[in-house]
């Protein structure tokens, strides 16, 4: 890769925080470094990733409007953690997170118990129970204005 | 306190972890002679392990691993430590950085405040220095970050606790010792033969050469034996494992080119440069290939931009690859 064919397709999924070293070649022929903003392949790829994430946590959602589990699904859906996963963060047994996953049992948890499962997934214990109005923000999906709102409250929920 | 401590951006976190702090320590090293002397370059594909149901796919070799060899094989001694406790891993990392000590970090990204949202999966391989605490708050040398950050007590014990495959546990390491003389040339030709035996040698068709020439059969039967979706889901994953932060471009391969030009140089063999110019135009092809795969995921690709192709240009890929190492490994010995 020459150096002036170093991409720069910006799609946002660096959110202007850091820009990414690429290596190529300048006239000489030499090595040097590069920073470039993204490159449509692998914004591609990235997207598909929050798409799929995206459609698992959407059907989550359908399965808890229907009753069916609790509000935990989605999260887990959107935040890609799974039973396992989950127990190891928060130390709850991994029987009892499915058995948190019924709606029932999930309405009569304690404060302490929801606070340890709002922590894992960098939310408050108000968005857990009753948050689902940001479902539609995503990483990758660009102006997702709730979604900035939310990683505004990271880490002290 | 605030430990003198020059960050510079890398591509690589592991790499660029590791050229920082030895160059703290005057060690002369850029990131591409970390990644060359660690012998960084590496292909696998492992069909029967799963994550999210989709084969695990790497361009280099298991985390920690390019660190270890590197400082190693400059005869540098590092001082390592897990821990069972997490207030006990942050008085430790205090109780250095008091020395003035830079530390790395093996940290996880999921919780990571500063690092893109997009790129905060659940991977627990990343690798920062931290070097200085000011006003509570600790200064972080991110090697992928175009400037230092800083992080709360809170925020740093978190990702170093982060759970999941490839656990830090706290995970802390930084040099010792230093070697009186660092003998860079035999560092470099060490490094180069490491490398040339994992791409070349590994007696299974999973790893290297034999891994790419796997994948390059593999792929063309994907639409048929996974369906449009879930051959599309594995290309993707294969895409970011090529491109996404870290690799320099073209699965490591520009970065590896851009090692041989200074091998080139401290061992005096123009051979070397010849051979990073057809590495670098090996990671030109790697870049079609994802060109094409980037394509059919957005379901934009033309006629000429198929499953097949994309296999052709990997089998090409494999044939040059096995070529040029076995060149380079005859030019180091």
């Amino acid at each position: 890769m020459k150096r002036e064919q170093v991409p720069q397709d910006d799609e946002n999924l660096l959110e202007g925080r850091t820009r990414e070293v690429c290596y190529a070649v300048d006239e000489k022929g030499d090595y040097v470094q590069v920073l470039s903003s993204g490159w449509e392949p692998k914004n591609a790829a990235l997207n598909q990733a929050w798409e799929q994430i995206n459609e698992e946590a959407k059907e989550a959602l359908a399965q808890i409007k229907a009753g069916r589990v609790s509000p935990l699904a989605f999260f887990m859906a959107r935040c890609m953690f799974d039973v396992k996963l989950l127990s190891d963060y928060t130390d709850i047994p991994k029987r009892k997170i499915k058995a948190h996953l019924e709606p029932e049992t999930f309405r009569q948890l304690d404060e302490a118990t929801l606070g340890k499962y709002a922590e894992a997934f960098s939310i408050s214990v108000e968005e857990l129970v009753n948050g689902l109005k940001t479902a539609a923000a995503f990483p990758g999906e660009k102006h997702s204005e709730s979604f900035q709102d939310d990683s505004r409250h990271n880490g002290d929920a | 306190m605030t430990i003198h401590f020059q960050h510079s951006q890398s591509a690589h976190c592991e790499n660029g972890s590791t050229a920082n702090l030895l160059r703290y320590y005057g060690v002369d090293i850029n990131e591409s002679l970390a990644f060359g002397i660690g012998s960084g370059l590496f292909f696998a594909y492992l069909p029967f392990i799963r994550i999210n149901r989709i084969p695990v796919t790497s361009f280099r070799p298991l985390p920690g691993m390019i660190f270890k060899r590197t400082a190693k094989t400059l005869g540098v001694k590092i001082f390592q430590k897990k821990f069972r406790d997490k207030e006990v891993s942050m008085a430790a990392l205090d109780a250095v950085l008091a020395q003035n000590i830079p530390v790395g970090l093996q940290v996880g990204v999921f919780h990571l405040t500063y690092f893109p949202r997009p790129y905060r999966f659940h991977f627990n391989a990343h690798n920062l220095v931290v070097f200085g605490k000011e006003d509570g708050r600790y200064l972080i040398s991110d090697p992928v970050m175009e400037t230092a950050v800083s992080l709360s007590y809170d925020e740093l014990m978190r990702v170093r606790w982060a759970r999941g495959m490839f656990e830090p546990r706290g995970h802390m390491y930084y040099p010792v010792k230093l070697p009186p003389q660092i003998d860079l040339p035999a560092a470099v030709i060490r490094g180069i033969r490491r490398n040339c035996r994992e791409m070349l040698s590994i007696p299974l068709p999973f790893f290297g050469i034999r891994g790419i020439r796997y994948v390059a059969n593999q792929v063309k039967k994907w639409p048929e034996k996974l369906g449009e979706k879930q051959a599309s889901l594995y290309l993707g994953n294969f895409i970011r494992m090529q491109e996404e932060i870290g690799t320099g471009g073209g699965g490591f391969r520009f970065i590896y080119a851009a090692f041989l030009q200074e091998a080139a140089k401290v061992l005096n063999r123009p051979r070397l440069r010849e051979l990073s110019q057809e590495m670098t135009a090996i990671g030109d092809r790697w870049r079609e290939f994802a060109t094409i795969g980037g394509r059919i995921i957005k379901k934009r690709n033309n006629e000429q931009e198929t499953y097949g192709a994309m296999s052709a240009i990997l089998a090409e890929i494999a044939d040059r690859e096995q070529h040029l190492f076995t060149e380079l490994k005859k030019a180091v010995s």
